[in-house]
Order: structure tokens, then sequence, then C-alpha cells
């Protein structure tokens, strides 16, 4: 029973495995990996359905109670969270056959592929710092073997970049763990937050929860550290830019969530007063970057930012409406940066180019991609009834209720640059007159459309159904507002 | 001019026997002193590095017949394997257990876990990365 807590790490753990096995022969491995990820999506659902209909699944690894052996904790936020992953993983999945060369699929990308997924399902489970850390890197690893694979001369030059921030952020990673370590004497996170209280987070302490948040701001990409982020995200192959875009810096917020609401909860007016501020800051300035340049790709990764903004405001405001608004906006993210990666990568597919300027009346010949870009974008701009209006709208209207005016005014206008610069790749490059005759195409988005439906139509399901989601996000809320119910789930005190 | 390595090749043969001999007493060791899969798996690597140093790709290719990246796979294999071998028996993931068995020649009455195993296969990973690590900088110089 305990041990389903396992299976959304395990699966992909064993595909990838198995694809490593067999790398050169493409059919076997490519089944291979379809139906696993399919497995895996299915599984975190059954694990799902019964951790929010009964009560959330502790896995102590190795039958070591809980303060002193590892513990895997499948409660609401990160199951949900994982379902998410899968989803994401299966439409990667059918994307990569289509948009890989033969070459770059037979060199382990399916193992590194499935390596990620295993390490951000790892990352979101895990109720251990250390074994975050150790999640971390795994998936760090996994996406380093990801962006250089190819090896174009831009991908050398962007990894070289994103591996040496990546390995200085775990660097001091590993630092403030220790100095964690050595303050309170346990890496638990239930019994950290037991511990931070007793103490009632004195000085060092605060000062070790913003070193934890540097380095999650630096793996979420917030301002000032998201430099590394838009160029090391647009030079890899689409499908990869999309499970980046789509997992990496989540489970950066993700951290910072889980952090910011279990354990360092009780010096707010120092801690998430800083999380106000850097959100609106990293907001202006991601859309800035979309504005300003004319890459599709770019702009998608650039628009990256500002998400990662909204969701870190929402954990700065701190209250009950705010933090549903942050996970409803998490999810609604993950699922819509996937799929504009892979409709840039449909777009780029069929152009041939990465260039606005030289794309133009794409809609003539291909209706089905045109509208489905459209959705994307309102989806994204947050127009109702798109998801990414619900996750906007708690969010604001937990600013109001706590008086964060001006944070709210940022978040509203930079909603509106980002419809603008979303826009742009549309009018410029769907509308107009065609620049390319159907024969003249450098390749066509066959197979690219279903996994882009699959995930857009969960976005319009999140969007439109809303109803049917707001209870689980309810439930979400109540264990991140009295962190007392994750601690007794993992050290059993009645 | 052919150089004459006759003395390092001569040592080589030798030496390469102790350090695997080491390198297993190592691993053996792993779990009442220091060792363990880690570091038994870095000293098998070095003995195979000597080898490879002194006699060369093309003899070594004939005499070694592993697949140094299928090893792996292998060895992540037996790890999870082992960690999974706790479904079987009902108890949470990664439990593991031991046994002493009696009576046995020579050996007496040894004490065999299944944390043995799980070492077996961070030994096996352990060869298997550093030994493509070097081949593969090795082949491409």
């Amino acid at each position: 029973m305990s041990n389903l807590a396992i299976l959304p790490i395990l699966l992909p753990f064993l595909t990838g495995i198995l694809t490593a096995f067999f790398h050169k022969k493409l059919p076997l491995v490519r089944s291979i990996t379809i139906i696993m990820s399919i497995v895996t999506l299915l599984t975190s659902l059954y694990i799902a359905n019964i951790v929010f209909t009964d009560a959330p699944i502790l896995l102590e690894a190795g039958d070591w109670m809980a303060p002193f052996g590892i513990v895997l904790v499948a409660d609401g936020l990160a199951m949900t969270l994982v379902i998410v992953t899968d989803l994401i993983a299966v439409a990667c999945a059918i994307y990569a056959m289509r948009s890989l060369d033969e070459e770059r699929e037979r060199f382990y990308f399916y193992t590194f592929f499935q390596l990620l997924i295993a390490g951000v399902s790892g990352a979101f489970l895990t109720g251990d710092l250390f074994n975050l850390f150790v999640f971390f890197e795994v998936l760090l690893m996994a996406s380093y073997g990801l962006i250089i694979l190819g090896g174009t001369k831009e991908q050398l030059r962007e990894s070289l970049k994103y591996v040496l921030i990546n390995v200085f952020s775990s660097m001091l990673f590993v630092t403030t763990v220790a100095f964690l370590y050595s303050v309170t004497g346990t890496l638990n996170m239930a019994h950290l937050a037991e511990r931070v209280q007793l103490a009632e987070q004195q000085g060092i302490l605060t000062t070790i929860s913003i070193l934890l948040f540097l380095v999650f701001a630096t793996k979420g990409a917030l301002f000032p550290l998201y430099f590394w982020l838009p160029k090391s995200y647009a030079v890899p192959n689409p499908v990869i830019s999309a499970l980046f875009g789509a997992l990496l810096t989540k489970v950066g917020v993700y951290s910072i969530l889980r952090v910011f609401t279990l354990i360092f909860i009780y010096k707010t007016d120092i801690t998430h007063e800083l999380f106000i501020i850097l959100a609106g800051i990293t907001m202006l300035m991601g859309v800035v970057g979309a504005l300003s340049t004319y890459n599709v790709k770019l702009i998608v990764a650039y628009n990256i930012i500002p998400a990662v903004g909204f969701m870190i405001m929402g954990i700065g405001i701190y209250n009950e409406t705010a933090l549903s608004g942050t996970v409803y906006y998490l999810i609604h993210d993950m699922i819509v940066k996937g799929a504009l990666f892979l409709l840039a990568g449909a777009m780029i597919k069929i152009t041939g180019t990465a260039d606005l300027r030289k794309m133009g009346g794409l809609i003539r010949n291909h209706q089905l991609l045109a509208w489905l870009f459209l959705i994307a974008t309102v989806t994204l701009a947050g127009i109702p009834p798109f998801s990414g209006f619900i996750g906007k709208f708690l969010l604001i209207k937990g600013g109001f209720e706590n008086g964060n005016y001006i944070i709210v005014g940022m978040a509203l206008l930079s909603s509106l640059l980002i419809l603008l610069s979303v826009l742009r790749i549309f009018i410029n490059g769907f509308w107009g007159e065609a620049k390319l005759e159907p024969h003249e195409e450098k390749g066509s988005e066959k197979g690219m459309i279903l996994p882009i439906t699959l995930l857009l139509t969960f976005s319009v399901l999140l969007g439109i159904g809303a109803e049917w989601f707001i209870p689980y996000v309810e439930q979400i809320t109540e264990t991140l507002t009295d962190p007392s119910i994750y601690v007794n789930t993992v050290l059993k005190e009645s | 001019m052919k150089t004459n390595d006759l003395i390092l090749k001569m040592t080589t043969t030798m030496i390469a026997f102790v350090i695997l001999a080491f390198s297993f007493y190592l691993f053996f060791a792993g779990h009442n002193a220091p060792g363990g899969g880690f570091i038994g798996g870095l000293m098998t690597s070095a003995a195979f590095v000597l080898m490879y140093l002194t006699y060369g790709f093309g003899t070594m290719k004939k005499v070694v017949v592993i697949n140094f990246r299928t090893l792996i796979p292998i060895g992540l294999t037996v790890a999870v394997g082992t960690a999974m071998g706790s479904f079987l028996f009902g108890v949470p993931f990664l439990s593991h257990t031991f046994k002493h068995l009696h009576d046995i020649p020579l050996l007496g009455d040894p004490e065999v876990a299944t944390a043995m195993l799980f070492d077996l296969g961070v030994y096996l990973t352990v060869i298997g990365v550093t030994m493509t690590i070097i081949l593969s900088i090795a082949e491409d110089a």
C-alpha cells in the first residue's frame, strides 16, 4: 500500500534503464516509452484518487521511522503536479518521434527523457531536504544530457552557461543544507517544521531560509537570477525545450512553495515581503525580454519568467486565496508552456526558421495549427473562460484582500504585455500573405498536432471545468495553510 | 624505433591481479569496515585502466569482451531490482534483510545481506561509468 508512493518515480526510471539496453532499436524503444508513459500517467491518476478521497500516502523507505529514514510523501499537491508531469511526458514522447532526427533518438534520448521525468516526480514527492537535492541533481544531470544532445555550436555555448550556473546553485544548496543541519540537527521536512517552530525562527534560521530561497530562485529563474534561462532554453530541440520549460523551473517554484508554507513561516514580514518585491520585478523584466526579440522560441522562453513571477507573488501574499491561485496557476502554466513550445516547434519545422520576420500566412495552409496557437495564446494571457484566467483571478483577489495594490497593478500590466508578446507571434506568423507555398515548406506538422491537442484539451478543461477542479485545489490549499496536517502525516502524532 | 616495455608489461600482469583482489576485498568488506560498492568499483576500474595503459586498445578488446556502456544499465537493474524485491514481501520499498548461513566449508558462518546485492549494482554501475568516460575520451584523441 505505502509502496504506491514510489511508483511515479520507479516506472520512468525503469523505462529509462530499459531504453538504455535497446537504444539502437528505435521502434522498440519508441513503443516502450509511449506505453510506459501512459502506464505511469494512469498509475499516478490511481494514486491521486486514493490520496484525495482517503489520506496522503507516506512511504518510509527501508522501513525506517520518519525522522530517521527517508520518507516519500504523496499528498494532494505532490500528486497533482506528478499527474501534470506525466501528462506532459506522454505528449512529449509522442512529439519526439516526429521532431527529433533518428541519430539523436538513438543516442539515449529516451533514457535521458525518462530519467528527467523520474527526477522531477521525485522532487515533487520527497519529504526530505537532502533527498530533494539528490532528485534536483538527477533531473539536472538528465537535462545536461538533453541540452547538449546533437552538439551544435549554439548548444555547446549555452550548455556551458547552463551547467555552470546550475553547478554553482547546487553547491549553494548543499552549503545551505549543511547550515540548516547544524542549526536544527534534522533534514526531514516535517521534523524541520517542528524544530523551526520550537526555535520561533530566530535570526540565523531566517538567514538560512533566504539562502535556500536564493537556491530555488536560481533554479526557478526569478529576478535577478534568471539571466541564464532564455537562451539555454531556446537552443535545444523544441521537444526538449518543452520539457525544460514545462517542468524544470516549476520544480524550483514547488520547492519555494513547500519550504515557505511548511517550514519558514514565522517571519513573513521579512521573507514573504521579499518575494513580493522580487515577483513584481520578475514579471516586468520577463515580459520586456519577450517583447525584445523576433525569435519564436526565445519569446516563449522569456514568457516562462513572468509566469514564475505570478506564482511567487501568490506565495508572497500568503493568504488562502492567493495560495490556491498559485497552485492553480502552477498547474495551468506547466501545461500551457509545454504546449506553446511544441507549437513553436511545429512552426519552425514548417518554415525552417525561428525568425518571425521570415514567416507569414501560415493560417492559409495550416488552419488547425493556427487555431490551436490562438487557444494557447488566450489561455496564457488569462482570458476567461480559459485556465489562465482562474489562476490570475484568484491571485489578484488574494492581493486585494491583503492590500498589496502595487503588485496587483504590476500583475495586470504584465498580463497585458504577455498577451501582446504572444499575439505578435500569431499576427506575424499566421496572418498576412503566405510566404511559402505548400511545396516550398521544409516539413509538415503531421503527427505533432495530436500531442499539442492533448495538452490544450486538458488546458481548456482546466478553464471550463474549473468548478470540477476547484474542490481539489481547495483541499491542497488547506494543507498548505495548515502545516500541522503535513507534520502529523509524517511524524504520526495524534 | 619500437620501444620495449617488457618491465611495465611484466609488472602489470602481477600488479593487476593484486589490485583486482584488493578491490574485491573492499567490495565485500563494505558492510562492517571501510569500503563498499563505490570504492570497490573505482579500484576495479583502476586495474582495467592499468591494463589498457600497458597493452593498448587492440589487445584489450580481444581480452575484455565486456561492453562497459551496457554495464551501466545492468548495474542499475541490479540495484533497482534489489530495492523492488521488497514488493514481493509486502514491505516498504528498499527494505533489506540478512541471513546467517551455517556450516559453509572454508567460510564458516557468513552473514549474507540483501544490501550486498544493492552494492553489487553500485559496483557494476561505477565500473561502467568510469570505464565509459575514460575509454570515450581516449578513443577520441
